[in-house]
């Protein structure tokens, strides 16, 4: 099941090409860019690992786009990764935008979870089947 | 059948690409601006040809390894050093080896952290915010200590060496020092001197050069010397050059501008009198003999 979440999820999975016109896009607009990653796809972790500090004051995509292949080294295959962007504008970090970049070659999907509750009322919540697993165990290798 | 494609590239119009590049108002610009530094603006011309030619060669698929740009500059204080890197960052930029025409100037303590685990990222920050355009190491052999052999220095020179291998067509990166201390720490770090691909040493200023500079540097500020005033600074000059710590241009800047408190100091103390525009303009020799450096007897200075 593919993930979707962030912009640009309903599209094919972005180039590298497309990545850093995303990039340069954000840095146009002074906005903090920063990568994340997670293997707990559920919609409401908003939580992700941060992979090094956001990154501030940048001119070029390519400082963003060397982060991003350090990222993938570690974490491709066994992980989302996500880019964000911050915009500090209204005197906070506020998120403009995020869309992930990769994820893993399987996504198992989600379990719907009932739970009757008082008066035969029934609950609903849902489960990624990925976390039947322990950390860093969820996605193969 | 001969491929159309094939011959037509034998007639590529460099004159054009080099009018179109815009490098020529640039180098012309060096030429007028920057006094002196023969042999660095020839050096400079040379790098921007080779440049100019390799894009030609890559646009028709003949070369497709990017060059390899970082360079090292050399030469005592206050020889234009900063001041060249930048015009390289437009050369670059106007060539298009560059994406963004910015100079990150940085020293030591940009890069090199306080504590373990400190200087990796901080080395990677500055290398980050640094890239599309290029990063300028001023002072560059601080970064190497061999006396204390817990230094971070090493840690950042690593990263830096990493960075400029693989991020080539991303960073160009200029170092910048004194000579003898540059080559020191090229001998200590072999792999940084392969990496570098220019060499260029900035010679020290004859004394007419810095005559030159300091009346560019007072024509800026629309000041100028009397004709008694500027004999007098000749005088200052030859006088300063056999000093120690003489930092060339720097120290013209530096005199020049207690000049002008003196300048300022004897208008107010005149004040009773009319001044006219030209007053305000002018620097006298007064200025100038008041100087430390030329009140000391040749007595007092040889010792």
């Amino acid at each position: 099941m593919h993930l979707t979440q962030g912009t640009f999820s309903f599209l094919p999975p972005l180039t590298d090409e497309q990545i850093r016109k995303q990039v340069a896009y954000c840095i146009s607009k002074g906005w903090a860019v920063n990568i994340e990653f997670t293997d707990d796809p559920h919609p409401r972790n908003t939580y992700w690992e941060m992979w090094g500090l956001p990154m501030f004051d940048l001119e070029d995509p390519a400082a963003v786009m060397y982060e991003l292949a350090e990222c993938r080294k570690v974490h491709k295959g066994r992980a989302y990764i996500r880019i964000s962007a911050f915009d500090s504008t209204p005197g906070w970090e506020s998120l403009r935008l995020s869309f992930i970049t990769d994820r893993p070659e399987e996504e198992p999907g989600f379990d719907l979870v009932r739970q009757e509750a008082q008066g035969r009322t029934i609950r609903y919540t849902i489960r990624p089947y990925a976390t039947d697993k322990p950390m860093g165990e969820r996605y193969g290798r | 059948m001969a491929d159309p494609a094939a011959t037509k590239p034998v007639t590529v119009d460099l004159e054009a690409a080099f009018r179109a590049s815009g490098v020529g108002e640039v180098l012309d610009e060096l030429d007028r601006q920057l006094v002196g530094l023969a042999p660095v603006k020839r050096r400079i011309r040379e790098i921007a040809a080779l440049l100019l030619v390799d894009k030609l060669r890559r646009e028709l698929g003949l070369t497709s390894q990017p060059p390899t740009l970082h360079m090292s500059f050399t030469g005592n204080p206050g020889t234009g050093k900063t001041t060249v890197a930048q015009r390289m960052a437009d050369i670059l930029h106007r060539l298009g080896y560059i994406r963004t025409n910015r100079l990150v100037s940085v020293t030591r303590d940009d890069l090199v952290g306080q504590y373990i685990g400190h200087t990796a990222p901080k080395t990677k920050e500055m290398l980050k915010k640094a890239m599309g355009g290029v990063l300028f190491i001023d002072e560059a052999y601080y970064l190497y200590r061999p006396e204390n052999e817990r230094d971070y220095g090493q840690e950042a020179i690593e990263i830096l060496l990493q960075v400029m291998e693989s991020k080539r067509d991303d960073l160009v990166v200029i170092l910048a020092g004194y000579a003898d201390r540059m080559d020191r720490f090229f001998q200590a770090n072999p792999g940084m001197r392969s990496r570098i691909a220019h060499h260029i040493d900035f010679p020290d200023y004859t004394k007419e050069e810095l005559l030159a500079i300091a009346e560019l540097m007072l024509a800026e500020q629309n000041y100028r010397f009397s004709p008694e005033g500027r004999a007098a600074f000749e005088r200052y000059l030859e006088a300063r050059m056999r000093q120690p710590h003489f930092a060339n241009a720097r120290s013209v800047r530096n005199a020049l501008d207690r000049a002008r408190l003196r300048q300022a100091v004897r208008l107010f103390e005149s004040r009773g009198k009319g001044l006219t525009v030209d007053d305000l303009q002018t620097i006298g020799p007064e200025e100038i003999l008041a100087s430390r450096v030329l009140a000391a007897g040749p007595e007092e200075r040889a010792a």
